[in-house]
């Protein structure tokens, strides 16, 4: 192990530090500002607050004038449904797929990744239509429903290449052993493909928790509203309450951060469980 | 326990034929090798035996009960798989009792059947371990047990030794003969390598383009071999096969003319003629015999091995042959020198046009 420092590696933490400071400021200047005075965002958006700047009239005036405790109940309810459904229908289709041979196979195959082609929003009208006719509209159910169609054909072409590295002789042993079909894949493939699922879960919330195209279109109705549009309120025409937007921000990334932390273990387990033997 | 027997058994893969009409019985408790180069469709056989693999024809029944339409778990099988196939996020205690959890099998007897299985492997300070955590022989034994725990009439093992170093094989291979001796059990085993197969078996069945070529016990093979196929699979080094042509055919014996040599076969052979031509085999071990009766063919050495209390010597004969022969291994010869090889007529062996052994002919 040679553990002198090469100009090379100092290249490389150069351009990570560079890159993570390009990531993390915007989210680091929303937190900051949201806990300073009006005054003190325009004046020094870069500063930390002190004792002069600090406030939490953002966060008061959240709590005070929007039903924010709704709004992130209803983001969280659409993020966390749609994960559980596409990782849970996706798996089952991609083993599915990638399993049995039956006719149409292939074709199948090819028109779930249409799917990650074709952006969803190209169907808007129709999809506004389709829920006016199926009497979903203002309801949190089209939203996961869209939300599950736009993240399936990811998740099944994911979880489909992992499905067919997972050796065969593994399903067949489990075959000669007497376990059903349904056990082979909750006990062994499921376990198997966790990194795999964790990435596609990773890849599928942050779209859904941060849209706000469909809620805005399909559920923009009082009481149905997720965090995106909740913190809309707060931008006007004329008037925008810059520590109101600040402060719902601030309050909108943390649970997503939180189950990104969640997942991102078992990212990292994922590439390094083979290396290590 | 089981007996297995194939009758009419055809299988294909689209318009590709893999088997063709295998007819085999396996004894209970008899240790059967299915041997053959890879393609042969010796792992097919077997996995069609599982029940991994469905037939195109023909009949599987194992104790006297057809087992076509059983799905692999009701056929009293265990199947051990060439690359462990052991589940990987589970500790080797629950890879072997994972199989019996489902088969609604109570605790208490779960594990008296793991923990024996344990013992009998000697895997018992490891049964906490996950198997990447294991060596090869190691995972090799945990994948023994997890058959074992199952108490199957039929052992079913395919290449289980391909992934191990060769000092590992032979352990592993004695390991295998002894658990026979032990479990009583039908074995069946599918191998590529003839050393395998010879040492283990009680029975072996080499196949080639998806026929049986010959059944036999091991020496049997060895001694009499049906055809120029078998003859060349089974021994290492192969068999020397020299072109050669009937010269006369008596009423008890026949003249054969080869590389220069002359040869009476013994016995009388009514499907030979003079002029036909035949096919000459002659094992590199039987070349270098001393005494009156034998048969000299002479030729110049190509290369020498020295392997210790042996040689083998590449050369060519006068008519143009390669041959090999095994010499002892104090014989001072090198590339360039005259060597003569010596044999009794009664180790050769003499094939017709069609590759079939004229010997095996006669014992019909």
């Amino acid at each position: 192990m040679n553990r002198s420092i090469r100009p090379g590696r100092i290249a490389v933490h150069l351009a990570l530090m560079l890159y993570t400071v390009i990531a993390i400021g915007p989210i680091l200047l929303i937190v900051i500002n949201s806990f300073k005075t009006r005054r003190a965002i325009f004046a020094d958006p870069l500063g930390f607050p002190d004792a002069r700047t600090f406030t939490t009239i953002g966060f008061d005036q959240v709590f005070a004038k929007s039903d924010f405790g709704l709004y992130f109940f209803n983001s969280m309810t659409v993020t966390v449904l749609s994960l559980v459904l596409i990782i849970l229908i996706g798996a089952m289709a991609a083993w599915a797929l990638t399993e049995y041979r039956f006719p149409g196979n292939t074709l199948l195959t090819l028109y779930l990744a249409i799917g990650i082609m074709v952006p969803i929003r190209l169907g808007s009208v129709s999809i506004l239509r389709m829920m006016v006719e199926l009497n979903l509209v203002n309801t949190l159910t089209a939203l996961i429903l869209v939300y599950v169609a736009q993240g399936l054909p990811l998740a099944i072409l994911i979880l489909g290449e992992f499905i067919q590295q997972i050796p065969k002789d593994l399903r067949d042993a489990a075959r000669c052993d007497g376990v059903s079909e349904y056990r082979i894949f909750a006990s062994i493939i499921l376990p198997l493909i966790r990194p795999a699922i964790a990435t596609v879960a990773v890849f599928t919330m942050v779209p859904i928790w941060n849209d706000l195209w469909f809620p805005l279109i399909l559920s923009p109705g009082d009481g149905k509203q997720t965090i995106t549009l909740g913190v809309q309120q707060f931008i006007g025409q004329y008037v925008t309450d810059w520590n109101a937007v600040l402060a719902s921000l601030t309050l909108a990334i943390a649970p997503i951060l939180v189950l990104y932390v969640f997942f991102s273990r078992y990212l990292v387990r994922g590439l390094t469980a083979g290396a290590v033997k | 326990m089981a007996d297995v027997s194939l009758h009419g058994l055809a299988k294909s893969f689209g318009p590709v034929d893999i088997l063709h009409d295998i007819n085999l019985t396996v004894e209970d408790g008899e240790f059967v090798v299915f041997v053959g180069p890879s393609g042969c469709g010796k792992s097919t056989l077997l996995r069609i035996i599982a029940g991994l693999e469905s037939v195109s024809a023909g009949e599987i029944r194992i104790g006297g009960r057809r087992v076509n339409e059983l799905p692999p778990a009701d056929r009293k099988i265990a199947m051990v798989f060439q690359s462990y196939a052991l589940y990987p996020h589970m500790s080797v205690y629950k890879n072997m009792a994972f199989g019996l959890k489902f088969a609604k099998t109570n605790r208490a007897e779960v594990d008296r059947r793991v923990r024996q299985a344990a013992e009998i492997l000697q895997l018992t300070p490891y049964l906490n371990r996950k198997p990447r955590e294991l060596s090869g022989g190691q995972r090799q034994r945990v994948a023994i047990g997890r058959a074992i725990v199952r108490n199957p009439s039929v052992f079913l093992f395919d290449e289980p030794l391909s992934n191990l170093d060769a000092a590992l094989r032979i352990n592993t291979r004695l390991e295998i003969a002894k658990l026979h001796r032990e479990l009583g059990a039908t074995m069946i085993y599918v191998t590529h390598d003839q050393v395998e197969a010879m040492t283990l078996a009680s029975k072996i069945v080499v196949l080639n383009h998806g026929r049986v070529e010959q059944v036999g016990a091991p020496l049997d093979l060895y001694h009499r071999p049906n055809n120029l196929f078998v003859a060349g699979f089974i021994g290492s080094p192969r068999m020397n096969f020299i072109e050669g042509k009937v010269r006369t055919v008596a009423e008890s014996h026949v003249t054969i003319g080869f590389a220069g040599a002359e040869a009476v076969i013994e016995g009388a052979v009514a499907r030979l003629a003079p002029g036909d031509p035949v096919t000459v085999g002659i094992r590199p071990e039987h070349m270098a015999e001393q005494g009156a009766e034998v048969i000299s063919l002479t030729g110049r050495i190509d290369a020498v091995e020295r392997l210790g209390e042996a040689s083998y010597i590449y050369m060519k004969l006068a008519g143009g042959s390669d041959v090999v022969a095994r010499i002892p291994g104090d014989l001072e010869l090198n590339p360039g020198d005259e060597f003569t090889a010596r044999f009794k007529p009664q180790a050769l062996h003499v094939f017709d046009a069609e590759g079939r052994s004229v010997r095996a002919a006669k014992a019909l």
